[in-house]
């Protein structure tokens, strides 16, 4: 089926499956690469996009549920103006190690903080991060950076 | 908690040494601009699918690949058969895996058939249409079914050693047993029958999934004897060793291009998917990529789980006397690194405590299951929680104080650690000291908390060889060339912290990229925290040498203002460049003569909340203690120890690999449950300890490991305190409960 959407702010005019997923699309068919598969349950968070500015996992997603809305990856999303306080704060915290949850929580973290879900507060931090794991940094720093972000 | 320097402080005092200074890779990382090997593609690749047996045991009758090769996008299809040209059996420390299986299956989720075609989905379907015909036999699924008397026997040709096993000549196999590790001293009888206080228990440790969150991935290229792979392996250099030889092309011919790795945690050690990579990549004649999913990654590569039988005998003053430790270790079908992993868990069997007497039997155990492999803190995690349960009970028998009776037995600094090796290089006392007190050893408790100890030491380092270039060009600039992978530790940064500080630089003048094997100097592995260590020692003298060169030109003192002039000078016009190269080996004397290279301290303490009712565990606060000798970056040794010391929380409470009758019941991370924000403890303090006592460059020495040692046993050590001493990890709510319940039973009786 043909689709029109919207990816980091290009429209697109796709012929996907019924069945393609919407994380092998940007990943395979749009070279985005920075959505990145691991879990494939949805309960990792690696694979997050935005859909219409909410963060789903594009990897439980299907392709033709974007018809008519809005992508946003990370490929998107650092073009952004807000984008550098939040590479500052990453940075500054060593929220990160090998990278690979690094794009996901860095979509999660925008969306909550633009729909003020976020507060500095460390109980809200905590549940809002839930979905996005982390196997190298243990966490603390990336709850920092978050608590920060939103303050 | 210690305070982190901040990222800028490096520029104010003009060293880049103990300074936090930023990741290098962090705005490439953020940004989602790395390229891992998942995100690459070669032109003209195809796309690789595996089909895994379906049972445990059994001889291949006949597989039937037709209709899969008749289907839409095939290549082709990857068969055992296919492989009767080579020797196709590999395995570092027993050359006894073939690449893929050839008469017989030996694990359910052996790879049996590899489809290679042009997408991913077409591969898919083509595995999906491959007919096998199995004839089942008998298989051992478990510890109990591989050493009972008649036990089917998973391997049953000679033993052959691999490359890279440096364990001594391998011993002739024992049914199912394929390596055993003992250790000794002193008359174990008798030091047991003089003591007053004797303790005895069967301690089981569940087996935990790595979970890199970049399962394995290999992209092979094959043309004529060169092959070329893109791989996310933490040892290219052992992996390139190891294919040559399978594929009888010179070493030099192998190829192993090595980007960022998405975590590694040890599962990427040692080979991994390079194998049928490659095999099928030479059978389609065009690159092929083959990724994981998270089931097959974990089938690839996972914990070993084990059986501890441990004895521990003491005198009434709390003196330690003996301890006896015999050790089942289930390593799966193939030994993977499973020899290596018991002779360090036999190393870190008695603790570092000043003993009379130890016996340390441990086995290497073959069974019907997905192999076992490194996974961060081996040996250690599997045996410093028990040791450190009954350390505890006998303190508890001998109304001690935990910390006391530590203080009384920990070996000090100079001390033997086993007879023969590297005597002790760290301060246990002060470091249990520090946990302690950054717990809040002494504050008063309430009933259902309790709070935790634990101290071991670990075997670090591998084989200390590593080299290292460090090259200035004409315009000043200086690149670090070393093999240590970037699994996320932060080597491309802190390598040229090393490199900046000796040449007086500042560190944004100084880089590091990927490995290529083909131009990347020699580095044994990254893992063992050795990177900093070793390779960062490397880097250091390549470093010097680099500063010799251009102190030479200046004759004496070189200003680093003067670098470009001096070199100008020398070439006579402004090109030209400057190299400067050295190696680390095992060296004469000193340190590096014995091994291991150093001994990794594994300290912590653990404040836990026990959930009566369900048997719920919530981890309240820890403590870890970072001994490194040197911080060259306090924020990521920081990193290091919190990340390890949450999976250590994973693996004290609840990550299981579990089979169900030779098939993995945990495949997806709906059944494995890893720690997410929800678990962690509100407090984490790691206490980093510079003593300056490292082998590494300024003293420094590795860390990262001994935190998940360390969390685990105190997390089932406080647990202990609480009341309810458990002997058997992850410590699930059903087992806590199931303890709780008894212990009530108990008390009901009396
Ligand atoms: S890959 Fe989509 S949530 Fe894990
Ligand atoms: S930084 Fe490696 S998974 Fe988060």
């Amino acid at each position: 089926m043909l689709i029109e959407t919207t990816v980091n702010g290009v429209p697109r005019t796709l012929e996907v499956a019924p069945s393609d997923l919407l994380l092998d699309v940007l990943r395979d068919r749009l070279g985005l690469t920075g959505a990145k598969r691991s879990c494939d349950v949805q309960v990792c968070g690696t694979c997050t996009v935005l859909l219409d500015g909410v963060p789903v996992s594009a990897c439980t997603t299907l392709a033709h549920e974007a018809r008519g809305r809005r992508v946003m990856t990370i490929e998107g999303l650092a073009e952004t103006p807000g984008f550098a306080r939040l590479e500052e704060v990453f940075e500054h915290h060593n929220a990160l190690q090998c990278g690979y949850c690094t794009s996901g929580m860095a979509l999660t973290i925008t969306s909550l903080l633009e729909a003020g879900e976020l507060a500095d507060d460390e109980d809200v931090v905590r549940e809002a991060l839930s979905g996005n794991v982390c196997r190298c940094t243990g966490y603390r720093a990336i709850i920092d950076a978050a608590r920060e972000l939103a303050r | 908690m210690t305070t982190t320097p901040t990222p800028q402080q490096h520029l104010e005092t003009g060293s880049a040494l103990g300074h936090s200074v930023p990741r290098k890779d962090s705005a490439q990382k953020i940004r989602g601009q790395v390229k891992y090997v998942g995100d690459t593609e070669v032109p003209g690749m195809l796309h690789g699918k595996v089909l895994r047996s379906e049972i445990p045991a059994g001889r291949i009758r006949s597989i039937d690949a037709s209709a899969a090769e008749a289907m839409p996008g095939v290549v082709c299809v990857l068969v055992g058969t296919d492989l009767l040209d080579i020797d196709p059996y590999y395995g570092h420390a027993i050359r006894d895996r073939p690449i893929i299986a050839i008469d017989r299956v030996r694990f359910a989720g052996e790879p049996v058939a590899v489809v290679a075609a042009e997408t991913e989905e077409q591969a898919e379907a083509a595995v999906r249409a491959i007919r096998v015909d199995y004839e089942p036999t008998p298989a051992a699924t478990d510890l109990d079914g591989a050493t009972g008397p008649g036990a089917p026997l998973v391997h049953e040709e000679p033993a052959r050693g691999g490359a890279f096993h440096g364990l001594g000549n391998l011993p002739e196999r024992l049914g199912n047993v394929c390596y055993r590790y003992e250790l000794d001293w002193g008359d174990l009888d008798a030091a047991f029958a003089a003591a007053d206080v004797v303790v005895e228990g069967t301690f089981e440790f569940g087996s935990a999934y790595q979970y890199s969150m970049e399962t394995h991935a290999c992209i092979a290229q094959v043309d004529g004897d060169e092959i070329t792979m893109w791989a996310n392996c933490q040892h290219p250099f052992l992996v390139r060793a190891e294919m040559a030889s399978v594929f009888g092309v010179p070493l030099s011919n192998v190829r192993i291009i090595v980007p960022f790795l998405g975590g590694g945690f040890g599962s990427k050690s040692y080979t991994r998917l390079e194998p049928l990579t490659i095999a099928v990549a030479r059978k389609a004649r065009r690159p092929v990529r083959v990724v994981a999913r998270v089931d097959e990654a974990i089938l690839t590569s996972r914990q070993h789980s084990c059986r501890i039988h441990l004895r521990t005998a003491a005198r009434n003053d709390g003196t330690l006397v003996a301890r006896q430790a015999v050790c089942l270790f289930d390593t799966g079908a193939y030994a993977d690194n499973g020899p290596r992993v018991v002779a360090t868990a036999g190393d870190a069997a008695p603790g570092p405590y000043r003993w009379e007497a130890v016996s340390v039997v441990a086995d290497c155990v073959y069974t019907n299951v997905s192999p076992a492999g490194s996974y961060r803190a081996f040996g250690a995690v599997h045996q410093q929680w028990a040791g450190e349960l009954q350390v505890d009970e006998i303190a508890r028998k001998l109304g001690i104080d935990p910390l006391e009776i530590r203080r009384r037995n920990l070996l000090r600094h100079g001390e033997d650690v086993r007879p023969g090796g590297k005597p002790l290089d760290g301060d246990l006392i002060g470091d249990v000291e520090k946990a302690a007190a950054a717990l809040g050893w002494d504050r008063p408790r309430t009933e259902w908390v309790g709070r935790g100890l634990s101290v071991g030491v670990l075997a670090a380092g591998a084989h200390p060889v590593s080299c290292a270039t460090v090259r200035m060009e004409a315009d000043g600039l200086i690149t670090v060339n070393c093999g240590t992978t970037e699994v996320g530790q932060g080597a491309r940064t802190v390598m040229p912290q090393i490199a900046a500080e000796v040449l007086g630089l500042p560190v944004d003048r100084v880089r590091m990229g990927g490995t290529d094997t083909r131009f990347t100097p020699y580095d044994r592995s990254t893992g063992a925290s050795r990177s900093t260590t070793v390779a960062g020692l490397a880097v250091q003298r390549a470093a010097e040498d680099l500063r010799r060169q251009l102190e030479d030109m200046a004759g004496g003192e070189a200003d680093p203002a003067e670098y470009l002039n001096l070199m100008r000078g020398h070439f006579g016009f402004a090109g030209g460049e400057l190299i400067g190269r050295a190696d680390v080996h095992p060296e004469g004397s000193g340190s590096y003569a014995e091994g291991p290279v150093f001994w990794e301290v594994a300290v912590g303490a653990a404040e836990v909340e026990v959930d009566p009712d369900t048997g719920v565990v919530r981890a309240l606060r820890t403590a870890t203690i970072a001994d490194v000798g040197r911080a060259i970056n306090p924020a990521f040794v920081e990193r290091q120890d919190e990340g390890g010391g949450i999976q250590g929380l994973g693996t004290g409470l609840f990550e299981e690999v579990l089979f169900d009758g030779g098939h993995l019941s945990t495949e997806t991370l709906l059944e494995y449950r890893v720690p997410t924000t929800r678990d962690i403890p509100r407090e984490m303090s790691c206490v980093i300890v510079e003593n300056a006592d490292g082998p590494g460059p300024f003293g420094a020495k590795g860390c990262g490991e001994g935190a998940l040692a360390a969390v685990a046993a105190a997390l089932a050590t406080a647990v202990a305190d609480a009341g309810v001493p458990v002997n058997q990890l992850p410590l699930t709510p059903e087992r806590v409960w199931r303890a709780i319940q008894s212990r009530n039973d108990k008390r009901s009786e009396v």
